[in-house]
């Protein structure tokens, strides 16, 4: 693994999906440039791609008013992959099981699934208004 | 980013959907919406999606493949999915959906296994 520099981009952007290809953009240069895999960088990259799909469109309701930030963070362990809103707030508590047999032919409700499936770390926090959601992935096996 | 491209063919009483690109939220989800919808309206009911050159499929994308099976087994029709990338293959594996989807990577056997 490369990153044995810390490095950190931050980017304010509009409720849209303009802004979720972005994100999704970013975190593949970071991860690839981390020194991840293809298949890590893919993982990385559409647990941030899933992260803004959420603030923007469950957390912002791509209000034109309400904005999203996103930090992209290598560190010499990890990449850490920072995505806020301003929208009501999100409670991971209250969200159903994916893989459950009612829900399973659900048309929604799998993108925080994957990120946790994809990133090594998932960490939720509320913003009064907003949630942060934090994706870490490791660079070196623990 | 460019989104998905859909090609139609008939071969046997099935229709083919050949799908290129992104099927993600936003304009590639709904394309694949409206193709099924569009022939479930035509009564042309026996759907094979050849995912093949389908690069990248995010929750809202495999959320509207579930969504095409279940409205096109709902109106009596069936959906069926023909090759999956890797990428695919794997998502719907994570999600449990891969057993849901009758996935061939055939198609000549996928045309075959339509029930007409």
């Amino acid at each position: 693994m490369t990153g044995s520099k810390a490095s950190r981009i931050t980017y304010t952007l509009d409720s849209s999906l303009d802004s979720v290809n972005r994100v999704e953009q970013t975190a593949e240069q970071v991860a690839q440039k981390a020194g991840f895999d293809d298949d890590e960088v893919f993982r990385v990259s559409m647990a941030a791609r899933e992260a803004a799909v959420n603030a923007v469109l469950h957390g912002n309701a791509y209000s034109p008013d309400k904005r999203i930030t996103a930090s992209f963070e290598t560190t010499p362990k990890s990449l850490v992959i920072r995505i806020a809103d301003q929208g009501p707030g999100l409670d991971p508590a209250t969200l159903p099981d994916p893989l459950a047999p009612d829900n399973l032919l659900r048309g929604s409700g799998r993108g925080i699934f994957l990120i946790r499936s994809f990133m090594d770390e998932v960490e939720f926090r509320m913003l009064n208004p907003g949630t942060e959601l934090t994706l870490i992935k490791h660079l070196v096996s623990a | 980013m460019s989104s998905v491209k859909i090609s139609t063919r008939q071969v046997d009483g099935v229709t083919i959907l050949d799908m290129s690109g992104r099927i993600t939220l936003g304009e590639g989800s709904v394309q694949l919406r409206d193709a099924v919808r569009d022939l479930l309206a035509k009564s042309q009911k026996h759907i094979l999606l050849n995912l093949g050159d389908v690069t990248y499929i995010d929750s809202s994308g495999i959320g509207e493949l579930v969504s095409a099976f279940t409205t096109a087994k709902n109106q009596g029709g069936e959906l069926k999915l023909l090759n999956l990338t890797r990428k695919v293959h794997d998502l719907l594996q994570i999600t449990k959906l891969y057993t849901v989807f009758d996935v061939k990577d055939d198609e000549a056997s996928a045309i075959g296994a339509f029930k007409k």
